[in-house]
């Protein structure tokens, strides 16, 4: 299995859904249309590609690109062939909702709630969509770039020492 | 190899007292001081560096046993000493602040390092800064992380502490009113 013929293969089921590829050292990165990643996923999985590990799934925020603000990483793997692929979407603010691939891998199930959770990404068909590493209350994204990453309860510290 | 023996103190002093022939009459609460100062139970809440740390303390090298605290108590209520080692997060927050009720009084705590007694360098949205924001803290212990030493000069504060206060310290309004600044009911 190599990145040309997996490429082809992808291009050749969804040609409508292909935006842009690369091979950034040589892994064959594919940036996809939302609405069809999911299909393009389960075709993956379920065609003789046989890429049966979802590795992983994280969340990435370009506040200066509004157009493509939010976006979402899938890493898979085909075991058995040991093949890579990076499959990449992106959204504005105003629509950051993503099919959830639960159904596909039971092991998206922690890695969307962490990405719900740090990015605020919603995933539709996801189970039980709440937060899983930082306390319930807490209110906000911390990854969105958009809120204090130091805690604002701080009392004891003087900014002038830490060189801001 | 040393050839100094080890040197074994025996005889800690005795509190004040009117002595005689055959009789030693002193406070209750200097005895009662005496003996929760010698018999202090540790409960290590030990999550990263200041954890292992405290873990040499209790090696036979810095030998934590010879202060009366050999066993340490991985049950809150039979505890007396809250050893809290480490970064405490946000999330750990009430698991923290619910071992402490469950233990029973005389308590204390003991902050040991910069994460615990004030978030260390960990100044973000998901770290504790200092863990007296959710419990009373009697002895912070610097350091990043302390060494045995350190946490050994810490617990003989919390001796001190022990020996030298009232046993009805902790039913005076005064400690009332700081157990309700932080929401716990006694």
């Amino acid at each position: 299995m190599t990145n040309e013929f997996v490429l082809e293969a992808i291009t050749r089921e969804f040609p409508e859904s292909v935006i842009s590829s690369s091979e950034p050292y040589g892994m064959l990165t594919v940036e996809v249309k939302k609405e069809d990643l999911k299909k393009i996923i389960h075709y993956l999985k379920d065609s003789s590609l046989e890429i049966n590990f979802l590795t992983d799934i994280c969340g990435i925020h370009y506040p200066e690109f509004p157009d493509r603000e939010i976006g979402v990483v899938y890493h898979l793997h085909n075991m058995m062939t040991n093949f890579r692929i990076r499959l990449k979407i992106f959204m504005t603010r105003d629509d950051v909702e993503v099919d959830s691939l639960t159904e596909l891998y039971a092991g998206a199930n922690w890695m969307e709630r962490e990405t719900f959770d740090f990015f605020g990404i919603k995933f539709k068909g996801h189970p039980d969509l709440r937060p899983i590493l930082n306390m319930e209350d807490l209110g906000y994204h911390p990854m969105l770039k958009e809120y204090r990453l130091e805690d604002g309860t701080r009392t004891d510290k003087n900014d002038s020492m830490f060189g801001r | 190899m040393s050839d100094k023996k080890p040197v074994i103190i025996t005889d800690a002093p005795a509190p004040e007292g009117y002595e005689g022939e055959g009789f030693f009459a002193t406070k209750l609460s200097s005895v009662i001081g005496m003996a929760r100062k010698f018999s202090l139970w540790p409960l290590p809440f030990a999550t990263s560096c200041c954890g292992i740390e405290f873990m040499a303390t209790l090696n036979p090298t810095y030998d934590a046993s010879r202060f009366g605290m050999e066993r340490n108590s991985f049950s809150p209520r039979q505890a007396d000493m809250l050893m809290v080692c480490g970064t405490i997060s946000k999330k750990l927050g009430p698991v923290l602040k619910e071992v402490y009720t469950q233990m029973a009084e005389p308590k204390w705590v003991v902050a040991v390092g910069a994460c615990a007694s004030s978030g260390g360098i960990f100044d973000t949205y998901s770290v504790l800064q200092g863990i007296d924001k959710i419990i009373p803290v009697d002895v912070y212990v610097p350091g990043c992380p302390p060494r045995p030493e350190q946490i050994i000069e810490g617990v003989m504060q919390v001796q001190a502490l022990a020996e030298s206060e009232s046993i009805r310290r902790r039913d005076m309004p005064e400690y009332q009113k700081l157990l309700d600044s932080y929401n716990i009911s006694n």
